[in-house]
């Protein structure tokens, strides 16, 4: 999710006195509703302030409301960083929360209350460092008047001012720098003054996630809750037609049986009681217009919509005009759909009651969230309050509030008591919203040893066009794009185009969304066309660069790193990859071993051009868990469906990568650029391409279907 | 009523023998660090120590550990604990973290009767806890780690 909706960036900066005497700061987007100041002032005297981002407080502490979820991409640390580095406090001084739903949190680069996107350093990075920076001036000034000295020649660290040997905590100035007018400009440091920013920093959440002593959505808990267990029709989109509830009422601990559009929840006083009693219901099911459909029917639909001519993505001089000059070279690419089994099932708790509707769930989108939680109560979205709780693994599944509506449409049926939604393993399996399928026609023409011509047509179903309609123009889902239009190759003649064909089931964003989709075909094919023209594979790209120099440098990095070489001894290959994603560069060169029988992958060595590094061990883990990400779609991972069902359903079948298979993944940090680019999600997509060449560079075996094992491919 | 010997207290539940430990821990107890993930032994959030051996507790009934010693991720302590969380903490691993209770469980019980295992030995003990944030490699480098630290060593 790279792509920009239009948003107005203007600022408003608000400031106003706390109770307890203190500093409120906050940035609100133009297009916010303003809420009073007073109601910022009533909540700012409980736990939070949530009109604001950071409250500096007369009682000494510094409390920052981050606005993005945690989902183990370290939000949390990286945002505070931010903060930290211009407010002149360590990252350790700060206590950071989770925000509620709020116009002040709308992420810039998405236009919503989103996590997602692999946005969240790159939104918060201006307005982040402006926050601390401007309560910085105002503390400061605020002492150097009470010392009678001029502010310029006061220091700030650690939360503490001093001028000479004389020194204040922030805790002692709140109050009096609160009442100073807020600076319009506030100068930001040069980078080679940061001095927490790309500095070694443990996780503010790492030490009590290793000791189990955080709470995600499903360890929530209310006095006297439910907890709910949910049958869901087994047919993707079909709808409850009748059911007994009369043997599941009687079952130990059940409370009530509650009908919902797409399927029944038992309510009990614990959750196994209530999963016990599933057992118990008579059901039958509308089963809908998807009772027939499977992957083969999948797949045709991909191809029919093959023939159409589909939307420019990315286009330079006139591809077609070659191809009728001379034959080009062709080839077909597939992806079959994924599931993003989150570990932490999805689950979301709610009560309804004459106050307003409560929500504490492990969301990507606290905003989608509420609209959703208003519909399914009935009330008005600014009467349902989402606390959000850490998230147990995201990867663009808690991009969707399906559970949310669920569970608040189930609690309504108990109005005044908390009822908690967990979903067992096999609903989230064959209830997800998966990555789609796709289906790639490339071309190609190789002149003089380089490319001359390249087209591809990718074909597959929008999950724009449901989400966000309004980002989808002329053809183009700005999401599935991605991996497309920003290529980064010059080639003289060339044209990208995507067909949106709906296939009859519900996708969703997965972690690097088409990156990876268009990745695969696209690195696949550049490496058929070096092949083609008996050019090196990483010569061959680097020849296409001359104009990217960031690009040119994470390739020629991860391949000496990786000790490429053409042809390795026997029984060893390299396969190599390279994109800009997130505005990022990254190289992947994957290493195998073995044969054609037996395939070993051997090492991963990724090179890596962020930008900026804001928590550089950070950047390292998301690169490491991309790349493993990257490897359940890449070996074996795929859903597939018959019957309208999804033939998966657990761990077994539908198969993430453990230890033994994952490799070292090598990951080295180039720093080339003024400011950060996103990382979340930049690990993903080179994976099984790279490892698709690596493989062909081995066994001769060229594979053009995800995933690789379906090729006949056995990884060991 | 059940008796459970739970991180060295005797504790009482009503839940039915065959309700699974995991969700007497989790909702009868309170004690939510062990973790749901899967239901059917496939991912190993769910591991404690059932007198020292790491179980999957979703597919352990209530019955079967009524008088044995049960240990979970907020009472696992000891040298062995001790390095495995140092370890961890250096090596930063977690993620999401949802797995973590269920790694450190597994890897506490592989150091406890394999001080210096190889990564042969880290990759069949450890084989049953899923991680989907893919921190697989820093696992295993702070196995290695805490075992070279339980040894003497640095
Ligand atoms: S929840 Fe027990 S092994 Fe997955
Ligand atoms: S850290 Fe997220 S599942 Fe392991």
């Amino acid at each position: 999710m790279n792509a920009q909706i239009d948003l107005s960036r203007r600022r408003f900066l608000k400031v106003s006195a706390l109770a307890g005497g203190g500093l409120l700061l906050g940035f609100r987007l133009a297009r916010g509703a303003e809420r009073p100041p007073a109601q910022a002032l009533a909540q700012a005297n409980g736990d939070l302030a949530p009109n604001a981002w950071l409250a500096v407080r007369g009682d000494g502490g510094i409390r920052f409301v981050c606005p993005r979820n945690e989902m183990g991409q370290d939000v949390l640390t990286s945002l505070a960083m931010l903060l930290a580095e211009e407010l002149g406090a360590a990252p350790r001084q700060i206590e950071v929360l989770q925000a509620e739903v709020d116009p002040a949190y709308v992420n810039g680069l998405l236009g919503a209350q989103i996590t997602g996107g692999s946005t969240s350093v790159r939104d918060a990075w201006d307005k982040l460092r402006q926050a601390g920076a401007t309560a910085r001036v105002m503390l400061v000034a605020a002492a150097a008047a009470q010392w009678q000295v001029p502010a310029a020649e006061c220091t700030v660290a650690d939360g503490v001012i001093r001028h000479g040997n004389k020194q204040l905590p922030f805790a002692a100035v709140a109050a009096a720098a609160a009442k100073l007018p807020v600076p319009a400009e506030v100068p930001l440091k040069p980078r080679a003054q940061f001095g927490v920013i790309g500095r070694p920093l443990p996780r503010l959440d790492g030490a009590a996630k290793s000791r189990g002593r955080v709470l995600y959505g499903i360890d929530v808990a209310a006095p006297d809750m439910l907890y709910a267990a949910l049958l869901p029709c087994p047919v993707l989109g079909g709808r409850l037609a009748r059911f007994d509830a009369a043997a599941a009422e009687k079952r130990p601990g059940v409370r009530k049986v509650v009908a919902i559009d797409d399927g029944v929840a038992v309510l009990a006083d614990h959750w196994w009681q209530a999963r016990q009693a599933l057992a118990g219901l008579e059901v039958e099911w509308d089963e809908g217009p998807a009772a027939t459909l499977d992957s083969a029917a999948i797949q045709a639909a991909l191809e029919a919509a093959a023939e159409q001519p589909g939307a420019v993505a990315k286009q330079a001089g006139n591809a077609a005009a070659e191809f009728a000059k001379a034959k080009p070279i062709e080839a077909r690419y597939t992806a079959q759909m994924l599931a993003h089994a989150t570990l932490e099932p999805q689950n979301c708790t709610a009560r309804v009651g004459g106050d307003g509707v409560d929500v504490w769930v492990s969301t990507q989108f606290p905003q989608g969230a509420r609209d959703i939680a208003a519909k399914a109560a009935g009330v008005k979205p600014e009467q349902v309050r989402i606390h959000a709780q850490l998230i147990g693994g995201g990867f663009g599944r808690r991009l969707e509030v399906d559970f949310v509506g669920q569970a608040v449409a189930i609690a309504r049926e108990v109005a005044g008591k908390s009822v908690k939604l967990i979903w067992t393993r096999e609903d989230d399996v064959r209830h997800d919203f998966y990555r789609p399928p796709s289906l790639h026609l490339m071309r190609g023409i190789i002149a003089d040893g380089r490319v001359r011509a390249f087209s591809q047509k990718m074909i597959s179903p929008s999950i724009t066009a449901r989400m966000f309609p309004d980002a989808v123009k002329d053809g183009i889902d700005a999401f599935m794009v991605e991996g497309a239009a920003n290529l980064v190759y010059d080639i003289p003649h060339l044209d990208l185009r995507t067909v949106i064909q709906e296939v009859g089931v519900r996708v969703g964003y997965w972690r690097s969304v088409s990156n990876a989709l268009n990745a695969f075909a696209i690195e696949s094919f550049v490496d058929e066309l070096a092949h083609a023209a008996g050019r090196d594979p990483v010569a061959f790209r680097l020849a296409m660069l001359d104009r990217q120099p960031r690009q040119r440098a994470v390739l020629e990095r991860a391949a000496k790193e990786a000790g490429w070489k053409t042809k390795p001894a026997r029984g060893r290959a390299f396969g190599c990859a390279s994109m800009e994603c997130y505005d990022t560069h990254v190289a992947l060169v994957a290493q195998v071993a073995g044969g054609a029988g037996r395939v070993k992958l051997e090492r991963l060595t990724f090179a890596v051009d962020p930008g900026i590094a804001v928590h550089p061990d950070q950047v390292i883990a998301q690169m490491q868990g991309g790349a493993v990400t990257g490897l359940i779609g890449a070996l074996r991972g795929k859903i597939t469906i018959k019957g309208g069902r999804v033939e998966q359903s657990n761990f077994h079948d539908f198969a993430i990568p453990r230890i033994a298979e994952v490799p070292p993944i090598d990951v080295h940090v180039i720093e080339g650029g003024d400011k950060p680019g996103g990382i979340g999600e930049v690990g993903v997509p080179l994976v099984a391409p790279a490892i698709a060449n690596a493989v062909f560079a081995l066994t001769g075996t060229r594979i053009r279907a995800l995933p690789l094992a379906d090729g006949g491919v056995a990884f060991a | 009523m059940t008796t459970l010997k739970l991180n060295g207290r005797s504790v009482d539940t009503d839940a039915a023998p065959d309700t699974p430990l995991l969700w007497v821990l989790r909702d009868h107890l309170g004690m939510v660090g062990t973790k749901f993930g899967c239901g059917a032994a496939l991912c190993g959030a769910c591991t404690v120590h059932l007198d020292g051996e790491p179980v999957r507790s979703c597919v352990t009934p209530l019955s079967a550990a009524a008088g044995r010693a049960v240990t979970t991720i907020e009472g696992v302590d000891g040298k062995v604990a001790a390095a495995v969380l140092s370890a961890w903490d250096a090596i930063q691993v977690p993620q999401c973290g949802y797995c973590q209770p269920g790694q450190v469980m597994s890897a506490t019980a592989l150091l406890a009767r394999n001080p210096r295992p190889s990564d042969a030995e880290i990759d069949a003990a450890m084989q049953g806890n899923l991680c989907r944030c893919g921190t697989y490699p820093r696992i295993r480098a702070a196995i290695h780690a805490a075992a070279r630290r339980l040894e003497g060593g640095t």
